[in-house]
């Protein structure tokens, strides 16, 4: 009878504290994005040069965004692969595109400085980054050349799959999965 | 030399935490007095390390001490000394310390107190003290210790997330936490019992006024922090449901169940087990909420950065629940031959059902606030549940539980007889009836409000009705005025009353949360200098904005000018604050209220400074200052309820 009851009591418990323990192999803030595959939306970014770039018009181009904010630590940590891969990629028909988003215009210069940036940036007005949903940064998406987003990384991006993805988007390979690295989340 | 100093306290607490555990276990086999007095030497010394590391953490705060880690990154040289107080709980390491002291606080008062009584319960009581304080001191000194030191030392500090600079940091955190860790006195008491197998009501007795005064506490902690939400975070809200939020309020459920089911075992031994439940279930649900913002298994506002410590967390959480209930059910063969219920009708009843609404309110918020998890672990589908599913589910159960709110008091115990019915609830019930149908010709068609508008008259002219035969009665006896029959009556049975004076409260909080949550409005528009804004009867002139540098942040106000129908309530200016460090603003809402309803401002974007454009939301709340005053009533009825008034009453008989 004891036995019976004790039994019971664990039956109960064990099940409970074991979704509790599954609770530490998720991330509560990942958001999957229903954009992967999906025609990028359109936007005009107006870099810090002054110029005024439309996504619409780098059509037959792969196109690597990627949204970015100096407070965070993991847009440092990634900062130098990015501009390594740009001057290796740049006469490949790639164009590298960065939005800083959440920031002051000094502090994201500085940002660019600090890191020797030659790519494009611009800052983000506001509507950028809440039409790719982005949530934690930095956010990479992966464009090919008719517009479709073919993969998209939340978090910090090796050189390595960098280059892989972009390849795969110059023969229109399109992601089942995004990917994660450490993030910091701007919700 | 802190740091140090501050470790050392946190290792010698720690060591003296587990002889605590040994020394009593000991004393109650060997019955030897000397062991027993070591181990409440062993709970003195705890509480004298912790209170010192508490301090050397406090004054390292205060004196801005950055080569600790944590005092670099939760103040700067410009945070006023107050807020470098509350330092102490703005982040994970201190607010563990924090906890720690508050347990070893309670632990040394109930030590002191029952230093001659409870000769058989003690030791276990000690030793349970013991365990949890161990538990905490282990993850202070291995797994988020506050005195770890960096180098090189920085400038200055990070600061304190700006949300937290807000004078009810002082308030709601130690309030909650307070009532957290006085639900260990009862559990303690609780599990002492089940140990020795003394089952009887002597734990019960000794942990009521304990467990009001958590409960206290508790209640407070939740509407200090639904205050501050609305007062300070500045979306016009008071409660989101968001998963610290019920981790908050959960063990609120068991406590208040508890608080009732422990009246049916005085009077008539029942519910021996479900008491026990209800104890160790309210003192797990402490450490599940403890869990919860530490771990980061669940997204929320409140979660502290998360780091190993939900590990440690949910293993304690697993040894308390499978080693409470575990020996509950070891024991409950002791537990059994209770008296039965002998009618439906009586108070026992309603007790029980009042206990099966909150535990049912229990499980539903748990469901829903651990069902992201249940959903991804089965589906693979991260599903996320929202306040509509809260609502809905809450409300029904809420009013239920405000009509048995009426009916318990009032009713007689084993059997109420048609006479006692009769006499305790017609008049009640036929005055709210009226009311309700008053208040329906008057307008409110709506099923929910109209329902639990009836239902708060109820209660509250079950409570008059009550007081005034009871006065009335004490008049022709004793020839006394009204106010001495009151305080009279209030003194000689100031559990009861405390208790209908604190019902009074529950429904004025009720009262202002169905208000303001069946009848808010809301408008948001972007305003040029000179636009009015309309909403009900009031409407707001915008006439610009203004910029300013403050010692620890740039401030830009909205200045708009309000008016109630015609009548000029004068300027108001709800702003937005820029922290150097942080990355989005932290708004300043505005609010203008009467007894009757709250307009709350929101400036929730601008324009460059010149071009003067604004966007304004304003919100009107119907009665939503009633949970505030609800708030003090409570207080008020519980202090009633446990004032040690001298006992003249044996004089006077």
């Amino acid at each position: 009878m004891r036995g019976r009851r004790l039994a019971i009591t664990l039956g109960v418990l064990a099940p409970l504290l074991g979704l509790l323990a599954y609770g530490f192999y998720r991330d509560p803030r990942y958001i999957p994005s229903p954009l992967l595959g999906k025609p990028a939306p359109d936007f005009r970014l107006v870099t810090f040069d002054g110029k005024e770039i439309r996504l619409a018009e780098l059509r037959g181009q792969v196109v690597f965004l990627n949204f970015w904010s100096s407070w965070c630590p993991p847009c440092r940590a990634e900062a130098q692969d990015l501009e390594a891969a740009w001057r290796a990629l740049k006469d490949d028909s790639v164009v590298f595109l960065g939005v800083a988003i959440q920031d002051r215009k000094e502090n994201a210069l500085a940002f660019l400085r600090e890191f020797d940036v030659t790519y494009p940036n611009g800052m983000d007005t506001g509507d950028i980054a809440i039409s790719f949903g982005v949530w934690g940064i930095p956010e990479t998406f992966f464009i090919n050349r008719d517009g479709v987003i073919s993969y998209k990384h939340v978090g910090t991006l090796g050189p390595g799959l960098l280059a892989a993805k972009i390849d795969e988007a110059g023969r229109n390979i399109v992601s089942a999965r995004e990917g994660k690295g450490s993030y910091q989340s701007i919700r | 030399m802190t740091a140090i100093l501050g470790q050392g306290s946190v290792l010698v607490a720690l060591v003296f935490a587990l002889w605590g555990i040994v020394a009593p276990v000991l004393a109650a086999q060997t019955k030897r007095e000397t062991l027993l007095a070591s181990a409440r030497a062993a709970i003195g010394v705890q509480f004298a390390m912790v209170t010192g590391a508490a301090l050397l953490l406090i004054y390292a705060l205060v004196t801005t001490d950055f080569s600790i880690k944590y005092v670099a990154f939760n103040t700067t040289r410009a945070t006023p000394i107050y807020y470098r107080v509350t330092g102490l709980w703005g982040a994970l390491e201190g607010s563990l310390v924090l906890w720690e002291w508050i347990l070893v606080i309670f632990a040394a008062l109930v030590a002191s107190i029952y230093r001659d009584r409870h000769r058989d319960l003690m030791p276990w009581v000690l030793a349970i003290f013991s365990v949890v304080s161990a538990f905490f001191l282990g993850v202070i000194a291995f797994a988020s210790n506050p005195f770890e030191q960096i180098s090189p030392v920085p400038a200055d500090g990070r600061g304190l997330n700006p949300l937290l600079e807000d004078a009810n940091m002082l308030t709601h955190p130690p309030l909650l936490y307070t009532g957290f860790v006085g639900l260990t006195v009862p559990y303690a008491f609780a599990m002492a019992a089940l140990i020795t197998g003394r089952l009887d009501e002597a734990w019960i007795v000794t942990t009521r006024r304990w467990t009001i005064i958590a409960w206290f506490f508790l209640t407070m902690g939740n509407l200090v922090g639904a205050w501050w939400s609305y007062h300070v975070l500045g979306w016009g809200g008071y409660w989101a449901w968001d998963p610290v939020e019920n981790a908050a309020f959960m063990p609120w459920l068991p406590a208040t169940a508890f608080l009732h089911s422990i009246q049916v075992q005085e009077h008539r031994r029942m519910l021996k087990v479900w008491n026990l439940s209800l104890i160790i279930l309210a003192f797990s649900l402490t450490i599940f909420g403890t869990f919860l913002t530490r771990s980061g298994i669940l997204s929320s506002i409140h979660a502290f950065s998360s780091g190993p410590v939900g590990a440690f967390f949910l293993a304690f959480l697993a040894l308390v629940l499978i080693g409470s209930f575990g020996l509950l059910a070891w024991r409950s063969d002791r537990l059994r031959a209770q008296p039965q219920l002998d009618s439906l009708l009586s108070r026992e009843s309603a007790f029980l059902l009042n206990n099966v609404v909150l535990v049912s309110a229990l499980f539903t918020i748990l469901l829903g606030t651990i069902f992201p998890l249940v959903s991804e672990a089965v589906t693979g589908v991260q599903v996320s549940v929202g306040a509509p599913y809260f609502n809905s589910v809450a409300a029904p159960l809420f009013l239920l539980m405000v009509f048995l709110m009426g009916v318990g008091p009032m009713i007689a115990w084993r059997r109420a007889s048609w006479d006692n019915l009769r006499r305790n609830f017609l008049w009640p019930a036929s005055a709210a009836l009226a009311l309700g149908i008053a208040l329906f010709v008057w307008g409110v068609r709506d099923f929910l409000p109209l329902l639990g508008f009836t239902l708060l008259a109820f209660v509250v002219f079950t409570i008059l009705f009550d007081v005034t035969l009871a006065v009335r009665a004490r008049r022709r006896i004793a020839c006394e005025g009204l106010f001495s029959a009151l305080a009279t009556l209030a003194r000689r049975n100031q559990r009861r009353y405390g208790g209908l004076v604190v019902h009074l409260g529950v429904v004025l909080i009720v009262m202002g949360i169905a208000g303001s949550m069946s009848y808010s409005t809301e408008r948001e528009a972007t305003l040029a200098v000179g636009d009015t804004l309309r909403i009900s009867k009031y409407h707001v002139l915008f006439e610009g904005l203004r910029g300013s540098q403050q010692p620890t942040h740039y401030r830009v106000e909205g200045l708009f000018r309000l008016f109630n129908a015609s009548h000029d309530l004068g300027v108001v200016a709800p702003a937005l604050k820029f922290f150097p460090n942080h990355q989005s603003p932290v708004g300043r809402a505005v609010r203008r209220g009467t007894l009757a309803e709250d307009v709350y401002l929101i400036l929730s974007g601008f324009s460059e400074l010149k071009e003067n454009r604004a966007t304004l939301k304003v919100l009107v709340r119907p009665l939503i200052v009633w949970i505030w005053l609800g708030g003090a009533v409570v207080a008020l009825g519980t202090l009633l309820a446990i004032w040690p008034f001298r006992r003249r009453v044996t004089v006077e008989a």
